[in-house]
C-alpha cells in the first residue's frame, strides 16, 4: 500500500517568554492511503496538537510532515489552505458547523471554495445521504448536536478528501447519536475509500480502527495494529 | 443508510506534488470575488443589525459634514447669485476724508448712476419717550442701492424718506424703544419723521444690526444735523451703476493709483463676491472640522465595536481557513461587510445630513447676508458618502487586520493563543494612514499646512491624553482596589477592567465629548467674565466721544451735574503712518524684505499725547520721556506686540500724516498694556507738546451707579450736545453676551453632533458588551443574585465609566480653556465650578441612564428566558 502520511522526528514546542513547552517530542510514524488509525491519549499528551501538524495546520518546531510526498513546511500559508481543501477533511468535537449558514450551505462551502458548478444540488445530496435532506435549511443553532455532527460529515466528505481528521468527533455527544455518527463515519470512509485518522478518548471508538498510536507526554508510547492493543 | 460518493478520493491517481502552482492558480481562481461578497453577505445574516449598530456612530458625524458642505455649497451659489444686491451696485468707492477737488473730479469721470452716502456712529434720541441708543447713522443720497432693495415695512418708505425729513429705522431698534412708523426720532440737531422700518439693507446681517442698529436719513440734511464737525469720524462712500457693457474690473484697474493716493478705497461685485464667498468659506471649514471631530469619535467607536465583532468571529473564520479559505480572502470576507455597512451608514448619514441642512440657516441666519435657498447639494452629498465610506474603512481595518493571523487551529482548541494580541507591522501603516487621512481632511478644510498640523496634532494628542488616562484609572482602579467595599461596589468597579471592556473607547469619546462642551463654556464665561469683572468694580461703565475741545468742560461739568464722576478725560488725534525710516506704503509693498505688516502703513492711528504711563502701562523697552524736546526728534512710544507684529523697532524713525501735516517721529520705548479692564488704551503715545493745536476729540470715561441714571444722564447729553456718542458698557455686555450666544449656539449646535455621537457609540458599546456580559449576569442570577443586586451593579458600572469620563473630559477642557484664556485672551482663568458641576453629574447621569436602558433586557427577564433568545 502506498504511504499517505509520513512524518519524521516531528516536535512541537511551545514558548512563553523563557520558558519552553515541548508538546510533541520527536514523533514519526507513516499511514497508508484508505487506512484507519486512531490517536488516543491522556490530557494533555498532544493529541490535537498532533492532529493539527499532520492537517497542515499548524508548523512543527523541528522535523517533516510530508503528505502525498509533499513536506507540508514547504508549502506557503495559501498552499497549505489550497491543500486543506483539495485533499483534507475535517470532522469537530464541537461540529464547527458556520453558525450564519444554513445545513446546506455549510455543505456546499469546499466545493464553492473549489469553484465546482452545481454544488447545491450535490450538497443536498450529501445532506440527503446522512439524513438530513428535510433539514437542509435550517441553521446550526435549529439543529440537535447529532444532527449538527452529520451536517459536519457530510461537510468533511463533499470535497472528496484524500485524508480525514476527526478529533474526537463523538465528544460532545450522548451514547445513542455517537453509535450513529460513528456508523456514519465509517460508512462513508469505507465507501470513499478515505484514509481516516481519529483521534479520541473514547477506546471503543479506537477499536473500530485498524491501528492505534497511543501518545504520552508528547511521546508515542505504543503504535500497534488494534488487535494487539485492546 | 446506502452511501455513494462515486469515485473515491482513494481511488484517484496520485500525483507526487500534491499541489502545483497551476493548481494553486485555479485554485484561488476558484473562490472569486463574487464567492467572497455572497460568503460576506451569509456571514452577515445574524449579525446586519449588530453591524449597523457599529456603523450607527459614524452616521451623525457623516451627516455634520453633509449639512456643513451642502449649506457652503448653497451659500456660495446664493452668494455669486445675488453679489450685486450684497453691494448693490456696481461699484463702491469709500474714504474717510471729505470730498476733496481731487476725489470729486474721480467720481465725476467715472460716469454712470451714483449715490453717495455718509455714515457714522452717533446718538439718536426717540422723542416720544427719550429713549437714546448709539447708532449708525447713514445719509443717503441717490437711488441706492441698485442691485436688491430697502426691505421697508411700509415698502414705499424706502424710496419715499429720500425726499422728506424722514428716516428708516432699524426695526428691532423700533421693537426696543416701542416706536411707530409716524414718530420722531432726533439725529444730531434735526428731527425725523420715522418713514419706516428698515427690514433689510445691502449686505446687513442680524448681527451686525444687532451691534449698530442702522438708520438711514436723507443726506441733504446731514449739514443740518450738525454731526459732521472737525475730528469726526465719518465714512464717506459713493456707490456707482454702470452701464452692462463697462468692465468695472478694468475700469479699477485704471483709476487704483488715483484711488490710492487719496486714501480711498473701491469695492466691487466681484471683489464683495469673492470676500463674503472668503469669509462663509472659512466659516463651514471650521464648523466641519467640528463635524469632523464628530465623525473621528465615531470611528474610534467603529473600531472597538468591529474589534469585539471579529473577536467574536474566530471561531467562524477558523473553521473557514479549515475548510481553504486563504487568511487573505477571509480578511476580504469582512472587509466586504464593513465597506457594505460603511455604505449604508454614509447613505444614512447623508440623508439625515441633507434633513440638518434645511435647518442650518436657521440657526446661523443672524449672520447670513443673504437668502440661502437649500436644495441637495450634489457635491456634498458625493463627499459625505466618500468620507464615510473610506474613514469607516480606515478606521475598522485595524481590528480587521487581525483575521489575517486568525489560525485554523482555533477550529481545534479555542484556547489556541489569542491571534488579536499579536503585533502587525501592518497595524502602524494603518495608523499612519489614518493620521495621513486626518491630515490631508483638515488640510483641504484649512490650506495652510502649519494649522493642519496643528489640528491633527491636537486631536492626536486629545485621544492619546484620553487613552492614557483611561487605561491609567483602569490600572489604578485594579491595583488600588478598595476590597473592603461590599461586594456590589467591587464588582460595578471590577467591571471597568474586566476582558472585552469598553472601558476605553467610552473614556475617549464620552471625555472629548465633554471636553469640547466644556472647553465653549468656559471660553465664553471668560470672555463674559472679562467684561462683567470690568464693570462689575468702581470702574467706568459709561464712555463718552467724539467730544469736540470746545465742548470738554461743559460735558464734564454735565457728567459732574449728575453726580457723576469723571474717571479719564482722553484726548484723541486721528493720523496715519507715512513712511518708516523713509520707506513709504508703496516701497514696503514693492519690497517685503522689509518685514513690515501689511497693514501698518493702511490703518488709521487714533493716538493720544499725555506727560505720563497710566497704571495699564509698563515701559519694556527704552525710555518714556513725557515732554517733547525742543531739540532732536520727538520720541513716541509702541505698544510691545503692536511694534513686534508690525515689524518696528526702538529707534526706528515714524512720519505721520497728522490731517495733512507730515510729523517725524522716533519710537523711543516700547510698552507693555494691559488691554483688560475698562480704560483707553492706545497703540501709539505721543508726549505733550505736539499734538495740542492738532484737529481732536475728546474721549471721557465715568460711571453711572444705575440704569436709570444711565438713561437720563444720555437723554440730557444727547439734547446737550447730539454730536457726542456715548458707549453704554452695560449694552456693550449684553450686545457680546448675545453675540456670544448666537456664535456659541452655532458651535454648540455642531459640537452636540460629538455628544450624540459620544452616546451612540455608549449605546453601541453596552448592546455589544451584552452579549458578553450575558453569561456573568445569567450565573450571577443562578447563584441567587437579586435582580435589585444586579440592577446596581450595572448602575455603578455606568456611573463609575461616566464619573471617569466626565472627569477626564473636564480635566483636558481645563488645561485647554486655561490655555486659551492665558495665552490667547490674555486674562486669568478662574473656571466657575457650578457650571463643572452641573455637566459632570449631567454626563454620569446620561451614562447611567444610557447604560441601564440598553442593558433592562438582561435585567428584567429569567436567566433560561435570557439564555434561550439572546445566547
Amino acid at each position: 500500500m502506498e504511504t499517505i502520511l509520513n512524518l519524521h522526528g516531528v516536535s512541537k514546542i511551545y514558548k512563553s517568554g523563557s520558558r519552553e513547552l515541548t508538546v510533541l517530542d520527536n514523533v514519526s510514524f507513516s499511514i497508508d492511503a484508505g487506512s484507519t488509525m486512531s490517536i488516543i491519549g491522556p490530557s494533555g499528551s498532544g493529541k490535537t496538537t498532533l492532529l493539527g501538524l499532520c492537517a497542515g495546520l499548524d508548523r512543527a518546531s523541528s522535523g517533516s510532515v510530508e503528505l502525498q510526498y509533499t513536506k507540508l513546511e514547504n508549502l506557503n500559508e495559501d498552499q497549505l489552505a489550497a491543500v486543506r481543501n483539495k485533499y483534507i477533511g475535517f470532522i469537530f468535537q464541537n461540529f464547527q458547523l458556520m453558525p450564519t449558514l444554513t445545513a446546506v450551505e455549510n455543505v456546499m462551502v469546499p466545493l464553492e471554495l473549489r469553484g465546482e458548478k452545481k454544488v447545491r444540488v450535490r450538497s443536498m445530496d450529501l445532506l440527503d445521504k446522512v439524513g438530513l435532506a428535510d433539514r437542509s435549511h435550517h441553521y446550526p443553532a435549529q439543529l440537535s448536536g447529532g444532527e449538527q455532527q452529520r451536517v459536519s460529515i457530510a461537510r468533511a466528505f463533499s470535497n472528496k478528501p484524500l485524508i480525514l481528521f476527526a478529533d474526537e468527533p463523538t465528544g460532545n455527544l450522548d451514547a445513542e447519536t455517537s453509535s450513529i455518527i460513528v456508523k456514519l463515519i465509517f460508512d462513508l470512509n469505507t465507501e470513499a475509500g478515505t484514509t481516516l485518522v481519529l483521534v479520541t478518548h473514547d477506546a471503543d471508538l479506537a477499536a473500530k480502527t485498524q491501528r492505534i498510536i497511543q501518545l504520552k507526554g508528547g511521546r508515542i508510547m505504543a503504535d500497534r495494529p488494534t488487535m494487539e492493543m485492546v | 443508510m446506502h452511501l455513494s460518493f462515486g469515485e473515491g478520493a482513494g481511488a484517484r491517481p496520485m500525483d507526487h506534488k500534491i499541489i502545483s502552482k497551476k493548481e494553486l492558480r485555479l485554485h484561488n481562481k476558484g473562490y472569486n470575488f463574487l464567492w467572497l461578497m455572497h460568503m460576506a453577505w451569509r456571514d452577515s445574516r445574524k449579525s446586519r443589525s449588530r453591524l449597523f449598530l457599529f456603523i450607527s456612530s459614524i452616521i451623525l458625524g457623516i451627516a455634520a459634514l453633509v449639512a456643513i458642505y451642502s449649506l457652503g455649497n448653497n451659500l456660495q451659489d446664493e452668494v455669486n447669485n445675488q453679489a450685486g444686491s450684497l453691494l448693490g451696485a456696481d461699484l463702491e468707492i469709500s474714504g474717510s476724508q471729505p470730498t476733496t477737488r481731487a476725489i470729486q473730479r474721480i467720481v465725476d469721470t467715472l460716469g454712470g448712476k451714483r449715490s453717495a452716502q455718509q455714515s457714522f456712529a452717533s446718538m439718536v434720541m426717540f422723542t416720544k419717550n427719550g429713549g437714546t441708543r448709539l447708532t449708525e447713522v447713514r445719509a443717503l443720497q441717490g437711488a441706492f442701492p441698485y442691485y436688491g432693495s430697502l426691505e421697508t415695512s411700509p415698502v414705499p418708505a424706502g424710496h419715499t424718506f429720500r425726499n422728506n425729513q424722514q428716516a428708516l429705522v432699524d426695526e428691532t431698534l423700533m421693537l426696543q424703544y416701542d416706536a411707530k412708523v409716524g414718530d420722531s426720532i432726533k439725529v444730531g440737531d434735526v428731527t425725523f419723521a420715522i418713514a419706516g422700518k428698515l427690514l433689510n439693507a445691502p449686505g446687513q446681517t442680524g448681527l451686525s444690526a444687532s451691534i449698530a442698529p442702522i438708520i438711514y436719513i436723507p443726506l441733504q440734511y446731514m449739514k443740518q444735523t450738525a454731526l459732521a464737525q472737525k475730528g469726526s469720524r465719518i465714512s464717506y462712500r459713493y456707490y456707482f451703476k454702470f452701464n452692462s457693457n463697462v468692465e468695472v474690473e478694468k475700469l479699477v484697474q485704471d483709476i487704483k493709483p488715483r484711488l490710492e493716493a487719496n486714501d480711498l478705497h473701491y469695492e466691487t461685485v466681484e471683489g464683495q463676491k469673492e470676500d463674503t464667498g472668503r469669509f462663509f468659506s472659512n466659516l463651514t471649514r471650521f464648523l466641519s472640522l467640528v463635524g469632523f471631530i464628530a465623525l473621528l469619535l465615531g470611528c474610534t467607536g467603529v473600531a472597538s465595536a468591529v474589534h469585539v465583532y471579529i473577536k467574536e468571529k474566530v471561531n467562524a473564520i477558523a473553521v473557514l481557513r479549515c475548510l481553504g479559505v486563504k487568511a487573505s480572502q477571509a480578511f476580504v470576507i469582512y472587509l466586504i461587510q464593513i465597506i457594505g455597512i460603511g455604505f449604508i451608514g454614509s447613505l444614512i448619514g447623508t440623508a439625515l445630513g441633507v434633513f440638518i441642512q434645511q435647518f442650518l440657516p436657521y440657526v446661523i441666519k443672524d449672520i447670513l447676508p443673504v437668502k440661502v435657498s437649500t436644495p441637495v447639494s450634489g457635491p456634498a452629498v458625493l463627499q459625505g458618502m466618500t468620507l464615510g465610506i473610506i474613514i469607516s474603512v480606515l478606521f475598522a481595518l485595524l481590528p480587521l487586520l487581525s483575521i489575517r493571523k486568525i489560525s485554523p487551529l482555533n477550529a481545534l482548541r479555542v484556547s489556541y493563543e489569542p491571534p488579536l494580541r499579536q503585533s502587525d507591522p501592518m497595524k502602524w501603516l494603518v495608523y499612519a494612514l489614518i493620521i495621513i487621512f486626518v491630515y490631508g481632511f483638515t488640510l483641504i478644510q484649512l490650506e495652510n499646512w502649519k494649522k493642519a498640523l496643528y489640528f491633527t496634532g491636537s486631536i492626536t494628542a486629545a485621544l492619546l491624553i484620553l487613552t492614557a488616562i483611561a487605561r491609567a484609572l483602569m490600572w489604578m482602579i485594579r491595583h488600588f482596589f478598595p476590597s473592603s467595599w461590599n461586594y456590589l461596589w467591587r464588582q460595578g468597579l471590577a467591571n471597568l477592567y474586566r476582558p472585552n471592556n469598553q472601558t476605553t473607547i467610552l473614556i475617549i469619546s464620552i471625555g472629548l465629548g465633554t471636553a469640547l462642551i466644556c472647553t465653549l463654556l468656559f471660553v465664553q464665561s471668560v470672555l463674559i467674565n472679562r467684561i462683567t469683572l470690568s464693570t462689575s468694580t468702581n470702574q467706568p461703565n459709561i464712555v463718552l466721544f467724539d467730544i469736540q475741545s470746545k465742548q470738554e468742560d461743559s460735558v464734564a461739568a454735565l457728567a459732574k451735574k449728575f453726580g457723576l464722576p469723571v474717571n479719564e478725560r482722553v484726548p484723541i488725534v486721528n493720523m496715519r503712518l507715512e513712511d518708516v525710516n523713509g520707506i513709504t506704503a508703496a516701497q514696503a509693498r514693492n519690497d517685503s524684505t522689509k518685514g513690515f505688516s501689511r497693514w501698518l502703513f493702511s490703518r488709521e492711528y487714533r493716538v493720544t499725547y499725555r506727560d505720563s504711563l497710566t497704571e495699564s502701562e509698563k515701559i519694556t523697552d527704552g525710555t518714556w520721556k513725557g515732554k517733547a524736546g525742543v531739540s532732536g526728534l520727538p520720541e513716541v512710544s509702541l505698544e510691545k506686540n503692536f511694534a513686534k507684529r508690525s515689524g518696528v523697532k526702538r529707534g526706528d524713525k515714524l512720519t505721520f500724516n497728522v490731517q495733512g501735516s507730515l510729523m517725524k517721529t522716533i519710537v523711543g520705548s516700547l510698552r507693555e498694556v494691559n488691554w483688560g479692564g475698562i480704560q483707553t488704551n492706545f497703540l501709539v503715545l505721543f508726549p505733550t507738546g505736539l499734538l495740542e493745536d492738532a484737529p481732536q476729540f475728546h474721549v471721557l470715561l465715568t460711571r453711572v451707579p444705575s440704569q436709570q441714571v444711565s438713561a437720563n444722564f444720555q437723554q440730557a447729553m444727547v439734547k446737550a450736545y447730539p454730536n457726542v456718542s456715548i458707549i453704554d458698557l452695560g449694552l456693550v455686555l449684553h450686545v457680546l453676551d448675545d453675540l456670544l450666544s448666537k456664535i456659541g449656539f452655532v458651535i454648540r449646535f455642531m459640537a452636540g453632533f460629538s455628544i450624540v455621537t459620544g452616546i451612540v457609540v455608549l449605546i453601541s458599546s453596552v448592546l455589544i458588551s451584552k452579549y458578553q456580559r450575558l453569561q456573568e449576569s445569567v450565573l450571577l442570577r443562578t447563584l441567587g443574585g437579586s435582580r435589585k443586586q444586579i440592577f446596581a451593579i450595572t448602575a455603578l458600572e455606568y456611573f463609575f465609566l461616566g464619573a471617569l469620563a466626565a472627569f477626564t473630559g473636564i480635566l483636558l477642557a481645563l488645561a485647554a480653556s486655561w490655555g486659551l484664556a492665558y495665552y490667547t485672551f490674555e486674562t486669568p482663568f478662574h473656571p466657575e465650578v457650578l457650571p463643572v458641576v452641573v455637566l459632570f453629574v449631567l454626563v454620569c447621569l446620561l451614562t447611567v441612564i444610557t447604560g441601564l436602558a440598553n442593558s433592562r433586557g438582561i435585567l428584567n427577564r429569567s436567566p433560561l428566558e435570557v439564555l434561550r433568545v439572546e445566547v
